[in-house]
């Protein structure tokens, strides 16, 4: 066998809570399969070691947000040759995207002291957005599963095993008795993309739409559905205004109902 | 009981006919344990009666019911203690037949090449209990798709080959039941081992059971019983005609196979494309639904792969994804697959119906979507389109 170069992974912060990163160290066992087989070039939350670029994977956590770090991102693309995003923040400009719904210099006044020394974008908004991004892994957080997985599939350059469909197919494989035919409470799992398990519906609850839209969301139609089951409008915008509220189908569907 | 009728009429003239006391029931399940089987059937989980590993006969929700209607279900309590008074819900038979996930093998890279490591199957023999007409029409159904043709599927084989049914015929129907419209219920008619029907008069509790089988009349041989049965089948016509007349739905099944070919561009596709959420619930849901997809997964270093097999549905986008993209992008063309396979090309393909209106894609639809409302709505007004030849 010929000695391969190990490949070099970075891994880049933007605005986030670094969970995403966090589910990187989370990996444990395969953490350390991990560090055998690639060099960790750039990972401030596990080490300050850094290594000069290019890279031949770059995971980019959390969304843009100030001028800066629209340049910032651009050069990663150039040192990057494939580039992930992972996480809602990152894919879909996260919570703080919110601000977007609003004019953020009313919430610069009342958060800081001086606001001048404020220097930040209009709207939070996804990587893609900015540059082309080879894929997006969704979730807040991310499963660790899924992105060892992707890890993989760019290293060993096949295509990720990520399935875009509902979250729904998730309960039907797990067994999980439907939450909302068996129970009546409202669940965005039929809009939602797969990938946490359906963690939520097996706890008897809902899903809250982590993952973000799913390949074809009929946001519409389960509006309608969640409506027959006695939801408000203020809380159907509140529903879709979670971690994914600027993706585009659910921020249509939470105007919607303004 | 009449007097003067001999020999019960059954369908095979050979058919015998028992009767078991509740309380006498739990020799049944000793007499399947007995024989090396590990029972699965109806139980309370998660608010709904699901299938799964049975303990004892305290484990069948006596005492329970279910209420269906499109995209509902609720339990309710029944006022007596019928261990079999539901109707089907959210879970089918298929999950322990075709199980949902499942490894096919693996295989580990070394010095002399890649060695393939053969998943052992399950040696465990199934004894299912508490399997409705239209289910046993859909196990049937599914035998047929993996059993039938040049090539057996050997893990569904496998499962198969030693299971035994334990039907029970259905004393009431639910509101999203339609068997009858199908010919496919309520009553069992054949492909058991061994069929029940419960009876619950004034003061009595007891099973009428028909043996069909060799391998159920062996079962039988260690459950006390009485053959004092004179009677039981009019008991039996009487219970299933009775629960005829309560289906909840119904669907006109005249020339369907034609009917659906003949409006492939009605525009009720688009009315249900409008309302439908692609999230393949009633694919999963549903008993005769056979598709699944194979994905190969690979460790970081490469050195170790698996091949899994899972539950996958015409509604999802990966599905149908071929090198030169989706080919059924819409989801009108998704939903009109489904509903064209299930009730006309099902028969190209395989000479029967693909649906046996158990009501699962109607009660565990999240919008209630009702494949008996959709038929009649094309049938109301056909304004067709053949199929157009360059769409799927
Ligand atoms: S509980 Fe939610 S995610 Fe699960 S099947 Fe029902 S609607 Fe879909
Ligand atoms: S199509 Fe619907 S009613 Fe027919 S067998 Fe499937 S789930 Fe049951
Ligand atoms: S469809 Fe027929 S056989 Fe199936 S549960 Fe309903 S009544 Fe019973
Ligand atoms: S018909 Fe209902 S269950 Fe089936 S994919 Fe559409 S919305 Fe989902």
């Amino acid at each position: 066998m010929t000695v391969k170069r190990k490949p070099k992974l970075a891994v880049w912060k933007f605005a986030s809570c670094d969970g995403c990163q966090l589910s990187l160290l989370d990996c444990e066992d395969d953490l350390l399969t991990v560090a055998n087989e690639i060099e960790i070039a750039n990972f401030p939350e596990a080490t300050r070691a850094v290594i000069k670029g290019p890279y031949d994977l770059s995971l980019v956590e959390g969304s843009i947000t100030t001028p800066r770090d629209a340049e910032r991102i651009v050069k990663i693309r150039r040192q990057s040759k494939y580039l992930v995003t992972i996480g809602a923040c990152a894919t879909a400009g996260g919570i703080q995207a919110l601000r977007n719904f609003k004019d953020v210099k009313d919430f610069i006044s009342i958060v800081y002291a001086n606001p001048e020394y404020i220097d930040t974008l209009k709207k939070s908004t996804p990587i893609a957005d900015h540059i082309s991004v080879d894929f997006e892994l969704r979730g807040c957080p991310i499963n660790k599963y899924q992105l060892v997985e992707v890890i993989n599939a760019f290293l060993n350059h096949r295509k990720p095993a990520i399935s875009p469909h509902s979250t729904c197919v998730e309960c039907k494989l797990n067994g999980t008795v439907c939450v909302m035919v068996a129970q009546g409470t409202p669940c965005l799992g039929p809009v939602t993309h797969a990938g946490c398990g359906a963690i939520c519906p097996s706890y008897n609850r809902g899903c809250y739409g982590c993952y973000g839209p799913m390949e074809t969301p009929n946001t519409k139609a389960l509006s309608r559905r969640w409506q027959d089951l006695g939801v408000e409008k203020p809380d159907l915008v509140r529903a879709f205004r979670g971690f994914n509220a600027w993706a585009d189908p659910f921020r249509k569907e939470s105007e919607s109902h303004e | 009981m009449e007097k003067n009728e001999t020999r019960p009429c059954t369908l095979s003239a050979e058919k015998e006919i028992v009767a078991v006391a509740r309380k006498d029931f739990p020799a049944l399940f000793d007499s399947l344990w007995a024989n090396g089987f590990r029972i699965l059937g109806p139980t309370l989980g998660e608010g709904a009666i699901v299938y799964d590993e049975l303990h004892g006969v305290d484990d069948l929700p006596s005492g329970w019911t279910d209420e269906q209607d499109g995209a509902t279900y609720r339990l309710k309590k029944r006022s007596d203690e019928a261990l079999f008074g539901y109707n089907v819900g959210p879970h089918a038979w298929k999950k322990f037949l075709f199980p949902p996930k499942l490894r096919l093998w693996r295989a580990e890279a070394s010095n002399n090449g890649l060695n393939i490591i053969e998943e052992k199957q399950t040696e465990q023999k199934f004894a299912l209990i508490g399997v409705k007409a239209c289910e046993l029409k859909a196990i049937l159904i599914q035998d047929q798709v993996f059993l039938g043709g040049e090539y057996a599927d050997p893990i569904y084989q496998n499962r198969r080959k030693d299971a035994l049914l334990i039907a029970v015929n259905c004393t009431q129907a639910g509101k999203t039941c339609f068997c009858v419209s199908m010919n496919a219920g309520p009553r069992v008619e054949s492909g058991f081992d061994l069929c029940l029907t419960e009876v619950l008069a004034e003061d009595a509790h007891y099973f009428i059971v028909e043996i069909g089988s060799e391998q159920g009349a062996g079962i039988m041989a260690n459950v006390p019983h009485s053959n004092q049965t004179q009677g039981a089948e009019k008991a039996i016509q009487a219970i299933a005609t009775n629960t005829a007349q309560q289906m909840g739905r119904v669907m006109d099944t005249e020339n369907i196979q034609a009917l659906l070919q003949d409006n492939f561009e009605h525009s009720r596709w688009d009315d249900v494309a409008s309302r439908c959420l692609t999230c393949a619930n009633c694919t999963m849901a549903c008993p005769t639904c056979f598709c699944s997809t194979v994905e190969d997964v690979t460790d970081i270093t490469g050195d170790h792969a698996e091949r899994w097999r899972q539950w996958d549905s015409c509604f999802t986008m990966d599905f149908t994804y071929m090198n030169h993209g989706h080919a059924r992008a819409s989801a009108k063309s998704r939903y009109r697959q489904w509903m064209t396979h299930k009730l006309s090309t099902w028969f190209d393909q395989f000479g029967t119906s693909g649906c046996v209106g158990c009501g699962r894609c109607i009660t565990w639809c999240p919008v209630a979507i009702d494949i008996t409302e959709e038929v009649s709505a094309i049938r109301a007004n056909q304004t067709g389109g053949k199929p157009a030849s360059s769409s799927l």
